[in-house]
């Protein structure tokens, strides 16, 4: 054990619960002066509740805190910036419309600062540059990428002169590029004396970046080891309680043609900006499309103008043959097409919370009952099937859908969607806040949809993950398309410069554009044909909200398909 | 009345009817700013309006007077914030509830005074009438046309333009207001870095209340002090404060001029019959309107400006992110 002196923080038996929920239970930790302590634990395991206990936005029920060796008290987030602790937080604090330096000077006390100057910018500037930050004090946040803002982030740490720094999750946004930068931004401040603690579930950045790792697990604290004197394996069995098989599944089949095809599809975000721009990529049954793009990328925007959830500004969407861009969702599902979607807060699309598992089985097929009242015994026996296929846990198929964990949550989600037997199923964020297990159990249940002919689309965030489940994956930037590649043949650093827009490889084939199948549905005229129809649609009624665009592109199409006899194969 | 005589009269009477809406939509800011969207404007007003005007007559002190209204209105304001910061009340039935309290303390006072014969006249007071009487700028008052449209009104008409820049000054400059936006825009961030938000938002809801109390005051003056046991002294005026705060873009520099064009449909109520006889060819038709109409006319285009408003995206808006929105440090 380290002298007293050496310790920057010490925790003893901390407590803290949440009405029933016991989130930390006699906790106790400690961080060395000077080194870079690993915070491991699954979601839900307390690693956040516990540094929010010393960033003082919670306060422990019972437990001390020691800091230089002082006993203190933390009540406030006020308490924590006096004793020199600052917190990077996974959603970042910081005011979209203030500009950089607007952002560091709220917390200021006003001493001869009453007016705000126009020097401010350069002060920060300044202050930045000592730091070793180059930073534009002046730009405003919503016009930052992620990386930018974490930057603005640790700076406002430091300008209120933390010595002990909380990073939480601080790479679950970045690029591998960006990552390597902040990992060089860490170590530098440990060279100049700060103390760090880096909260992250990533075994591979714990073993590159930290001295030592504590692990806590379902909110009690397991072990701190020497980062040297530890490995993967060992991290994992910490974290999860027992040994573990951490490679995914990647079983292969027969490919078949593509089964959704969609060529220069843009729509619009929310904000009326191009959120998916020109976008052509299609899916065969029997594999797994991975979906890469840094955050905010039109992931989102393309899940659901796929689902007909969204307005599509231009573009095709052909599935078997057909043109099912500006069809309704009901429509789009009879296709066979299935949506799944995590969204961040998990629970927001999809499953409304506080109906039972039975009634959001209902949800999707209520229309095909006969008579006027709902068939509540189909519904309770196909949710009884899809518990007991994916082993979700829970007392009963007529619980509020909002009391299960994330992970069985996210189980219900899928498994309604899968059981309606889609031929093309779409995930985003399946895994997202899920345990080793749970997440594993996802992955299972993706490779047996693929197995059984669906073609998956993924959308992830995690590319070890995607690398090892998917079998190509497309890279979008700005909703872009930046290329479409197989796992075996790129590697991570390949494409994260390709999430930021620096590489694009779209043509980097010759002969072949990415995205575009040679064996397509339809042929080249059919497609000029029916894009320029949607094309002339949507500049004709740029506001109008009908979903009747594309329609006579979706007759010709139609047409084909059904009245000519179409080559097998290449058609391009 | 010349043709001039009467434009300028208009115009003076166009100011006078719109300061009071300038104190409630700056009241109402800077309540907006803190996070908070008080629906209590034309209660608060009436409050402030009511206990000022009595207070004012019974010590016959205009200062007196002004302080009242903006203490009882900010005890409102108070009230406020306990319901909605310290208990996480929801905002909009709060300010509604504030609303109906209020308006119904006003009938509650005035009906209960005069009922007893004790109802203050405003003429036995000779300080309060003094106070509020017209002030001539000496020098801008005697440019012609503007110098009497303008710079010959009652104390509060130039309190009001003064305070509303302050204001801006305020909350646009000053390391207070940036703290203050930080909280209305993200509370979590401010309060991570030491802000204290519960105060902030207490004193500026208590602010915004009081400021609210005193366009009440002004428009009790405005009538005279009369009490009628049917029509509230605001008559909707705080309703409409709250549209101007959002054609205003939540700035108080703008809603100088946003007052103006409701000022403008308002006196239009009294003039239409003297334009239209002065100016029977151009301005005939006035008169042809029935005047229930006019009387609709400001809510009408508050209608039409709340359309506008939120038909209009723009990331220029100054629209408090997380206003309406309860902050509580352990939310998870």
């Amino acid at each position: 054990m380290a002298d007293k002196t050496e310790l920057a923080i010490e925790l003893k038996n901390i407590s803290k619960s949440f009405g029933s929920v016991k989130a930390n239970k006699n906790i106790n930790l400690t961080l060395r002066k000077g080194e870079i302590l690993a915070l491991l634990g699954e979601n839900g395991s307390g690693k956040t509740t516990l540094m929010n206990m010393l960033s003082g936005i919670y306060t422990p029920d019972s437990g001390s805190v020691f800091i230089d060796g002082q006993q203190v008290t933390i009540s406030s987030p006020e308490d924590s910036v006096r004793l020199g602790i600052g917190m990077v937080h996974q959603h970042f604090k910081l005011v979209e419309r203030f500009s950089a330096a607007d952002n560091i000077l709220i917390g200021a006390k006003n001493k001869g600062h009453f007016l705000l100057g126009k020097n401010r910018y350069k002060e920060i500037e300044d202050i930045a540059d000592r730091f070793g930050f180059k930073i534009d004090a002046a730009k405003i946040v919503a016009n930052m990428a992620v990386s930018e803002k974490q930057t603005l982030e640790i700076l406002k740490v430091l300008y209120y002169g933390a010595k002990v720094i909380i990073l939480d999750e601080p790479t679950a946004v970045l690029t591998v590029q960006e990552i390597k930068k902040l990992f060089d931004v860490l170590r530098k401040m440990k060279e100049e004396g700060h103390s760090i603690i880096i909260i992250t579930h990533k075994l591979n950045e714990v073993m590159e970046i930290s001295d030592r790792v504590a692990v806590l697990r379902k909110g009690e604290y397991i072990d701190t080891v020497e980062t040297a004197k530890t490995n993967e394996k060992q991290l994992t069995e910490l974290m999860v309680g027992r040994k573990i098989d951490l490679n995914i599944d990647h079983p292969r089949i027969e490919k078949t043609k593509p089964l959704l095809e969609i060529r220069n599809l843009s729509v619009n975000g929310d904000e009326g900006n191009l959120a998916v721009d020109k976008l052509s990529f299609y899916i065969r049954g029997g594999e797994v499309l991975g979906v890469a793009g840094i955050a905010g990328s039109g992931q989102k925007e393309l899940c659901e103008a796929i689902a007909g959830l969204r307005k599509i500004k231009d573009g095709m969407i052909i599935h078997g043959g057909v043109n099912i861009a500006g069809l309704p969702p009901q429509k789009i599902t009879e296709h066979g097409i299935a949506m799944s979607f995590i969204p961040e807060d998990r629970l927001g699309m999809g499953l409304a919370p506080s109906l039972s598992i039975t009634d959001n089985v209902i949800l999707k097929k209520y229309r095909k009952g006969k008579g006027p009242l709902v068939d509540r015994k189909t519904g309770r026996a196909e949710a009884q099937a899809i518990i007991k296929e994916l082993d979700i846990v829970t007392p009963s198929t007529e619980i509020a859908v909002r009391k299960l964990s994330g992970g069985n949550v996210q189980k219900v989600l899928l498994g309604r969607e899968i059981q309606s037997a889609p031929n093309v199923l779409i995930t985003a964020y399946p895994v997202r806040g899920l345990d080793i297990n749970s997440s594993y159990a996802i992955y299972d249940i993706i490779n047996q949809q693929k197995l059984k002919g669906v073609g998956v689309m993924f959308v992830g965030e995690d590319l070890d993950v995607m690398m090892a489940l998917c079998d190509k994956i497309m890279v979008i930037c700005h909703g872009r398309l930046m290329g479409v590649v197989g796992t075996d043949k790129i590697t991570k650093e390949e494409i994260g410069l390709m999430m930021t827009g620096v590489l694009n490889t779209v043509n980097a084939k010759e002969g072949k554009t990415a995205g575009i199948a040679r064996d397509s549905a339809l042929t080249a005229e059919e497609w000029e044909e029916g894009l320029e129809y949607a094309a002339e649609r949507a500049y004709a009624e740029e506001d109008d909200a009908s979903g009747e665009r594309g329609r006579k592109a979706m007759t010709v199409a139609r047409g084909r398909s059904t009245g000519s006899k179409r080559k097998e194969g290449a058609d391009s | 009345m010349s043709d001039l005589e009467l434009i300028t009269l208009f115009v003076f009477n166009i100011v006078v009817y719109s300061i009071p809406l300038l104190y409630g939509t700056c009241g109402e800011i800077i309540t907006e700013k803190s996070g908070s969207l008080n629906l209590g404007v034309e209660g608060t007003m009436a409050v402030g309006a009511i206990i000022g005007y009595i207070a004012g007559c019974r010590s016959n002190s205009f200062l007196v007077a002004i302080l009242v209204s903006f203490l009882a209105a900010s005890l409102v304001g108070a009230l406020f914030a306990f319901f909605t910061v310290t208990l996480q009340a929801n905002q909009n039935v709060t300010g509604l509830t504030i609303t109906t309290l209020g308006v119904a303390l006003y009938f509650f006072i005035g009906k209960g005074l005069s009922g007893m014969g004790k109802w203050p006249v405003l003429s036995s007071s000779d300080k309060m009438v003094k106070g509020f009487k017209n002030i001539e700028i000496p020098g801008l008052s005697s440019i012609k046309f503007v110098g009497k449209a303008f710079f010959t009104h009652n104390i509060l008409v130039y309190a009001g333009v003064v305070m509303a820049i302050v204001l801006w000054i305020y909350i646009e400059k000053t390391s207070m207001g940036l703290k203050l936006r930080a909280i209305g825009e993200n509370p979590a961030a401010a309060d991570s870095l030491g802000v204290n938000v519960n105060l902030y938002k207490y004193i500026h809801i208590m602010l915004g209340s009081g400021i609210m109390g005193i366009g009440g005051l002004y428009m009790g003056l405005n009538m005279s002090g009369s009490f009628e046991g049917s029509n509230c002294w605001i008559n909707g005026y705080g309703w409409i404060a709250i549209a101007l705060v959002i054609f205003a873009n939540w700035s108080t520099l703008r809603a100088i001029g946003g007052t103006f064009v409701f000022g403008f449909f308002n006196t239009l109520i009294y003039y239409n019959g003297p334009l239209a006889n002065q100016f029977p060819h151009a301005l005939g038709w006035l008169t042809k309107i029935p005047s229930q109409f006019y009387s609709a006319l400001p809510f009408i285009i508050t209608l039409i400006v709340l359309i506008l408003s939120s038909v209009r995206k723009n990331s220029s808006s100054g629209e408090p992110a997380a206003k309406g929105i309860n902050y509580y440090r352990e939310d998870r």
